[in-house]
C-alpha cells in the first residue's frame, strides 16, 4: 500500500478490508476435523477449496443445493445427492429411512423441479441386524410412495465390523421443473419478505434427546416430510417466489447466511416473529444451543414479493405442513452481505455464519 | 561573534492540538531565534537559525518543560545549511503530505482557565457550553482525519467569528490553532428536546429546561463528548428505579457524576492521593471507589451531604463517580446542586448512541427529554473505568480520555501489527516502531453497529497513526467475530492463545519482556487442546508460552447458559467435588430440570473448562444463591461484596488440593467447594438465599477468597520456582476482584516473588488486542 495522503491511505485499507469480504474463505487445514461436516463456514472452505477447486465447472460454481441442467430438448432438470449419516438410526418422527427420502426430494423442490426419480446407495457395518435394514428400507419405500418419487436403481457394500456406524445411505435424486419456472437469489430484492412454513430446530433437538444419554423428559418429534405439495401450492398462489431454501443441516441462521451473501443483501430477522415449539425452546435454553443453528428437515424458507406475502402465507397455511407458517423478516440494503436478528430488547444482533460446531464465545 | 547554525528539530509523541507550535514559538522569540515551526504527519518539524547555544536551550526546554498535554517521546536534531527565510520566528500551516505518525491526543476535561471564563458574566464565553483552548477539549471524537486541523474534525462545519478567529491565529493566545475554538456567537449550541426529536429550547433556555427536568425526577438523553448520557437526579429513588425499569438493566451499577472533589468525598472513601489524582485528572474516568459507611459527613457548605438511592448500585459496597468533564456537565452540576446518574445512552448491553438520530430512536422511547448540541461526534467513547482501592488505581476499561494515547512497546516492533482484540469488551490496536496504540473501547462484537464501530475503528486506527499492518493478530477462538475478519484480510494472520495475550498485555504494562509466570484466571478463552481455559499458569514472554499449570477441568453444562445462570456451574462443581446425588440436590434448589444438567455433565458434546471465573460462578451460586445473573461477572462481584464484611484473615482456609499430572500442576479445588457447600448446609436448613447481612455467609465467601487466593500464590510459588522464575503477572478478569488480588499477591510476597499487576491495561478482555500486538510486533 502507497497511498501517500491519509485519505488514500484510508481509502486503500478500506478497500482491502472490501476485498477480503469477496474472497473465500482461506483453507489451511491438514486433517478433516467434525468441523468440516457441521455446514458451517469450515465446510464451505473444504468444499470450495477441495472439491470445486478439482472439479471446477459452470454449474458446480453455483454451489446450490442441486445442479440445475438443460436438456439437449430443452427441458430443464435438477440433480442433487446427499448422504445420511444420522444417530440414532431412528427417532422420535422418523428414521434414517425417512431422512434419505425427504433430504434429497426436497433439495429437488426447493429448486422449483418436480421429484421424479431416485438412487440409493448403501454402506452396511458387517453384523448390522436385518430386520432393522428392513424397517429402514421399508421407511424409504413409504416415504418415496408419499413423495410420488421412484427409487430405480441402488448399489450395497458392506464394510468390517467398526468401519461404518451401522448404516449409511446416499441418495441422488432427479426432478424435473415444469417451463417457466425461474427461482433464484438473483431475483430477490431490497422489501422482499422471509417466510418459513413451520417451527424450527424439531429435527436437530428430537435427534439430540432421542440419543437418550440427557435426563430430559420432552417429546419432541422430528419434522421430516416431504415438502413437494407444499411448494406446488405456494408457487401457485405466489408466482413472485423468488427463491427457497429447506434450512437442514445449520439451520435457519446459515442458510440465512447463504442469501445474504449470494445476494449481497441485509437478511433482518425478528426474533419475536421465530416459530419454534416450546418444548424444544425448552431444550435447546437447557443445552445452551442457539435453536437458528439446529438442523430442520421439513420446513421450507422462501423469499416472495412483499405484495404477494399474505396470499403466499395463506396458501403455506392451507397445508398440514404449512400450519405454522409465518413471516420471519425482510430483506434490505444495509447492512450488506449480513443476517441480523432483531432482538425482543430492541438491540439488532448480528447472526453470523459459524465456522464449526457452537463453543461459548462469551467470556 | 558567535556562529550562526540553522537546525532542524524533528519532535514525535502527542505534540498536536496541545498548544505545542505556539510553546515553540514563544521560546523561539525570546531567544532570538529565526526560522519557522509546523505540524505535519510525523508530529512537528521545526528550523532554527540562530547561535548554537540558543538553539540547544531551545531544545532543552522542549524537553523539560512541555506544555501540559503534550508528551514528546522524541526529540532528534540536524544540521541544515542557513537561509535568510524567514525574517524572524513564523508559525507555518500544517503539511498534508508524509506519513501520519503524529499521535492524535485525548479528550481532556475542562481547564481551570476556561473554568474561570465560563464562571465570569463579562466574559463572553460565561455559560457556554463549548469553551475549550489549546489545553482542553474534545480530540479523538472530533478527528476525522490527520493531520489534526479545523477542517478535519466535527468543527468543520463551524466558521469562526473574528474574534475566535483572533485568538486562533496569535501565537501568544492560549486558543492558537486550537481546533475546536468557539463561542457562544460562532460556535456549537445546545438544544433541547421531546423524545422525539422535536426543539423545545436552545442555548440557556435549553440548559435551564434540562435542570428543571432533571430537578422533578425526568430522565434526560444528554450528549456529551464521546456519547450520549442517561441522565437522572441520583438522590430520587422512583426516578433512579424508572431509568433501571426503562433501560431493561436490572442490576448492574449506574456510574454517578458529582460536582466536585468535595461532594465525591462525602460519597465514598478516596482519601488517598491516588484515588484523587485519577479522579480529577484531566481523563476523568468513572473511578470506583469503596462507599462511604455510616454517619455521612457534612459538606463543606455546611449542607447535608446527599443520599445516593438504592437502586444506584444494588446491594453494592461500591460506587462509581466521575466529575465533570466538559463544560456542559460543568453547567449542568453547578446548576443541580446534587448527585446525577450518568449512565450510558443504551438500552440494555446495546452500544451508546452517538448520533442524534440514533438517540431519538433508540433513547427516544427511554426519555422524557433530549439534551442535544449540534458538534457532532466522530469516534463513539464510552467513559472509562478506574477501580481505587487499597492505594492502587487499575484502570479497568481504557477509553476516553486514554483512547488513544500511545503506549511504549518494551522492544522495537519488527513489523507493523493490527490486532483485532476479543469478542467481548472489545478494543483493536495497532503497533508500530517502539509504540502501541489501543483504540478506544469498543463493545460487544455481535452488536450490529458495535461491529461496525469495530470496522471503522480498524480503518480509522491505521489511518490516523499511519500504520500499514504487515501482519494481523488475533485470538484463537474461531468463532470471535473479531478472528473471522481477521483470517479474511488479505495479510499474514496469527493466531494468539487468549491466555498468552493476556500475560503479555501485563507485560507491556510492566515494560518487561523477560519471561514471567503468568497466572491467567478469567470467563473463559479457547485453547489449543480445544478446551475453554480461565485459570492459567503459562510460563510466558512475548515470543511464547508453555501451560505449566491449570484448574481441575470440569464440565461446562449447558456451554452459554452455564456462563447466564451460575447455579449450573454450581452443580458441575458440587458433582466434581461431592458427586452425583450432591449435585442433584443442589441443583433442584434453583430448578427443575436440575437433573437434565447433571446428565449433560457427562454428555459427549459438553466442553470442559478449567477457567476461574466459573469457579467463583459456581461459589457465588451457592453461597448468594443467585440463579441467573443479568451482566458478566455478576455473581463474582456479589461474592466479593459479601466477603467484605469479614476483614482479610478473618476466615479460615480450606484445602484446596495440588497435584502433579505429567508435569504439570493442577489444582483442584475440590475439598474447597465441599467444604462450601457443607458450611452453606449448616448454616441455613431451609432458607433459600442469604443477604449481606448474614455474618456466617460473610465468613463463608471470606473463606473462598483466602482459601483460592493462598492455594493460587502457593502453585504459582513452586512453578516459578521450578521454572527458574523470579516474578508473576497476575492478569485475566478474575483479578479485578481486589480481595482476591490482595490475598494471590500477599502470599506471593511473602515468598520472594515480585508482583505485576495491571495499572494502565486493563487485566479484563479489553487489555487482549495490546498483548496480541506485543507479542505479533515482538516476532518469532
Amino acid at each position: 500500500m502507497s497511498g501517500t495522503t491519509p485519505g488514500e491511505r484510508e481509502a486503500a485499507v478500506l478497500e482491502r478490508i472490501e476485498v477480503f469480504r469477496r474472497r473465500r474463505s482461506r483453507f489451511t487445514d491438514d486433517v478433516v476435523t467434525l468441523a468440516h461436516g457441521a455446514g458451517g463456514k469450515a465446510s464451505n472452505a473444504l468444499i470450495e477449496a477441495v472439491f470445486v477447486e478439482a472439479f471446477a465447472n459452470d454449474t458446480l460454481i453455483a454451489q446450490d443445493d442441486g445442479a440445475c441442467l438443460v436438456l439437449p430438448s430443452g427441458e430443464h432438470l435438477v440433480f442433487t445427492t446427499d448422504s445420511f449419516v444420522v444417530k440414532p438410526l431412528r427417532f422420535p418422527g422418523g428414521s434414517i429411512g425417512h431422512l434419505a427420502v425427504h433430504g434429497t426430494v426436497n433439495d429437488l423442490v426447493v429448486m422449483g423441479a418436480r421429484p421424479a426419480w431416485l438412487s440409493a446407495a448403501f454402506v452396511l457395518e458387517e453384523g448390522f441386524a436385518v430386520d432393522e435394514l428392513r424397517a429402514i428400507v421399508a421407511d424409504m419405500a413409504t416415504a418415496a410412495t408419499a413423495a410420488g418419487v421412484k427409487i430405480v436403481t441402488g448399489d450395497t457394500k458392506v464394510v468390517n465390523r467398526g468401519a461404518a456406524d451401522g448404516l449409511y445411505v446416499t441418495t441422488t435424486g432427479i426432478g424435473l421443473v415444469p417451463a417457466g419456472r425461474d427461482l433464484g437469489t438473483e431475483h430477490i430484492r431490497p422489501g422482499d419478505c422471509i417466510l418459513i412454513s413451520g417451527t424450527i430446530a424439531d429435527h436437530g433437538m428430537a435427534v439430540m434427546l432421542a440419543r437418550g444419554d440427557l435426563a430430559l423428559e420432552a417429546e419432541l418429534r422430528s419434522d421430516t416430510a416431504p415438502l413437494g405439495e407444499l411448494v406446488e401450492l405456494l408457487l401457485e398462489a405466489a408466482p413472485s417466489v423468488r427463491w427457497m431454501r429447506d434450512p437442514t443441516r445449520g439451520g435457519l441462521g446459515t442458510v440465512c447466511n447463504e442469501l445474504a451473501k449470494a445476494t449481497n443483501l441485509a437478511v433482518v430477522l425478528d426474533e419475536s416473529l421465530l416459530p419454534i415449539d416450546p418444548a424444544v425452546n425448552g431444550a435447546c435454553d437447557l443445552l445452551g444451543i442457539d435453536p437458528l443453528y439446529v438442523a430442520n428437515e421439513g420446513k421450507l424458507v422462501a423469499v416472495v414479493a412483499a405484495e404477494e406475502a399474505d396470499v403466499a402465507l395463506a396458501a403455506l397455511r392451507g397445508h398440514p405442513l404449512g400450519a405454522d407458517a409465518t413471516r420471519i423478516g425482510e430483506i434490505r440494503d444495509d447492512p450488506p452481505s449480513v443476517v441480523v436478528l432483531l432482538t425482543s430488547f430492541g438491540g439488532t444482533r448480528i447472526v453470523d455464519m459459524l465456522v464449526g460446531d457452537p463453543l461459548p464465545r462469551i467470556c | 561573534m558567535a556562529v550562526v547554525e540553522r537546525r532542524r528539530v524533528r519532535v514525535t509523541g502527542t505534540v498536536q492540538g496541545v498548544g505545542f507550535r505556539p510553546f515553540v514559538y514563544r521560546i523561539a522569540v525570546a531567544l532570538g531565534l529565526s526560522g519557522y515551526v509546523r505540524n505535519d504527519s510525523a508530529g512537528v518539524l521545526i528550523e532554527v537559525q540562530g547561535c548554537a547555544e540558543e538553539i540547544a536551550e531551545l531544545c532543552r526546554q522542549l524537553i523539560d518543560s512541555p506544555p501540559p498535554l503534550a508528551r514528546v517521546t522524541e526529540l532528534a536534531t540536524t544540521q541544515v545549511p542557513p537561509s535568510t527565510w524567514p525574517d524572524g520566528f513564523i508559525i507555518l500551516d500544517s503539511d498534508e503530505a508524509g506519513a501520519p505518525d503524529a499521535a492524535v491526543s485525548v479528550d481532556t476535561a475542562t481547564c481551570a482557565d476556561c473554568l474561570i471564563e465560563i464562571d465570569d458574566p463579562a466574559n463572553r464565553r460565561f455559560g457556554y457550553a463549548f469553551t475549550n483552548c489549546t489545553n482542553c477539549g474534545p480530540r479523538y471524537t472530533i478527528v476525522v482525519a490527520v493531520p489534526y486541523d479545523r477542517p478535519a474534525t466535527t468543527m468543520a462545519g463551524f466558521t469562526m467569528c473574528r474574534a475566535c478567529q483572533r485568538e486562533y491565529d496569535d501565537p501568544a493566545d492560549r486558543r492558537f490553532h486550537a481546533q475546536p475554538n468557539a463561542c457562544p456567537s460562532c460556535g456549537p449550541s445546545l438544544t433541547y428536546c421531546d423524545p422525539s426529536g422535536a426543539a423545545l429550547a436552545h442555548r440557556t433556555d435549553a440548559l435551564d429546561a434540562s435542570v428543571a427536568a432533571l430537578a422533578a425526577g425526568a430522565i434526560l438523553a444528554v450528549k456529551g463528548v464521546g456519547g450520549f448520557h442517561l441522565a437522572v437526579d441520583a438522590t430520587q429513588p422512583r426516578a433512579v428505579s424508572e431509568l433501571r425499569r426503562r433501560k431493561a438493566r436490572d442490576d448492574k451499577p449506574f456510574a454517578v457524576m458529582v460536582a466536585d472533589m468535595t461532594m465525591a468525598r462525602a460519597l465514598v472513601q478516596i482519601e488517598d492521593k491516588a484515588a484523587q489524582t485519577v479522579l480529577s485528572s484531566p481523563a476523568r474516568p468513572i473511578v470506583i471507589a469503596p462507599r462511604r459507611v455510616g454517619e455521612a459527613p457534612i459538606t463543606s457548605g455546611g449542607a447535608p451531604s446527599p443520599i445516593i438511592a438504592p437502586a444506584v448500585a444494588p446491594g453494592l459496597p461500591e460506587l462509581g463517580l466521575m466529575l465533570p468533564y466538559s463544560p456542559l456537565h460543568h453547567l449542568l452540576l453547578a446548576r443541580m446542586r446534587r448527585p446525577i446518574v450518568m449512565t450510558s445512552g443504551n438500552l440494555s448491553d446495546d452500544p451508546i448512541a452517538y448520533t442524534d438520530d440514533d438517540a431519538i430512536a433508540r433513547l427516544g422511547p427511554l426519555v422524557d427529554g433530549i439534551l442535544t448540541h449540534d458538534r457532532p461526534i466522530h469516534i463513539r467513547c464510552d467513559d472509562s473505568v478506574v477501580r481505587a482501592s487499597g492505594g492502587c488505581t487499575q484502570v479497568l476499561r481504557r477509553s476516553r480520555g486514554f483512547a488513544p494515547e500511545p503506549m511504549r512497546l518494551p522492544f522495537d516492533a519488527r513489523r507493523q501489527v493490527l490486532a483485532v482484540g476479543a469478542e467481548l469488551k472489545n478494543t483493536v490496536s495497532v503497533a508500530k516502531g517502539r509504540s502501541v496504540v489501543a483504540s478506544h473501547h469498543i463493545g460487544d462484537l455481535e452488536h450490529l453497529s458495535t461491529y461496525q464501530s469495530f470496522e471503522e475503528a480498524l480503518r480509522h486506527l491505521c489511518a490516523l497513526f499511519g500504520v500499514v499492518p504487515e501482519i494481523v493478530a488475533h485470538d484463537l477462538h474461531p468463532e470471535y467475530l473479531s478472528t473471522k475478519l481477521a483470517v479474511e484480510l488479505d495479510l499474514p494472520a496469527r493466531a494468539i492463545q487468549h491466555h498468552h495475550a493476556h500475560v503479555a498485555s501485563c507485560l507491556v504494562d510492566h515494560q518487561r519482556t523477560e519471561p514471567v509466570l503468568g497466572v491467567a484466571f478469567d470467563g473463559l478463552g479457547l485453547g489449543p487442546d480445544g478446551t475453554l481455559w480461565g485459570g492459567e499458569f503459562l510460563v510466558a514472554d512475548l515470543s511464547g508460552f508453555e501451560r505449566v499449570g491449570h484448574l481441575a477441568p470440569v464440565p461446562l453444562p449447558g456451554g452459554t447458559a452455564a456462563i447466564r445462570e451460575p447455579w449450573r456451574m454450581a452443580v458441575s462443581w458440587a458433582n466434581h467435588s461431592s458427586g452425583r446425588d450432591a449435585a442433584r440436590a443442589l441443583g433442584a434448589r434453583f430448578d427443575h430440570r436440575a437433573d437434565a444438567v447433571v446428565s449433560l455433565l457427562a454428555a459427549a458434546s459438553t466442553p470442559q473448562t478449567t477457567s476461574v471465573g466459573r469457579l467463583f460462578d459456581a461459589v457465588s451460586a451457592v453461597i448468594v444463591g443467585r440463579r441467573q445473573v443479568s451482566y458478566e461477572g455478576q455473581a463474582a462481584i456479589e461474592l466479593e461484596a459479601l466477603a467484605r464484611a469479614t476483614p482479610i484473615g478473618q476466615a479460615p482456609a480450606y484445602p484446596v488440593d495440588l497435584g502433579w499430572v505429567g508435569g504439570t500442576l493442577v489444582v483442584d479445588p475440590g475439598p474447597l467447594v465441599a467444604a462450601v457447600l457443607a458450611g452453606r448446609a449448616s448454616m441455613t436448613a431451609g432458607r433459600a438465599s442469604m443477604t449481606a447481612d448474614d455474618p456466617a455467609a460473610s465468613v463463608l465467601a471470606a473463606a473462598f477468597h483466602e482459601s483460592i487466593g493462598r492455594a493460587t500464590a502457593q502453585a504459582a510459588a513452586s512453578l516459578a520456582r521450578a521454572h527458574g522464575l523470579d516474578t508473576v503477572a497476575l492478569t485475566g478478569g478474575v483479578f479485578q476482584n481486589a480481595r482476591l488480588t490482595e490475598v494471590v499477591a500477599a502470599g506471593l510476597t511473602s515468598e520472594g516473588l515480585s508482583v505485576l499487576l495491571h495499572r494502565h491495561v486493563p487485566p479484563n478482555d479489553g487489555g487482549i488486542s495490546i498483548g496480541q500486538a506485543a507479542i505479533a510486533a515482538y516476532g518469532d
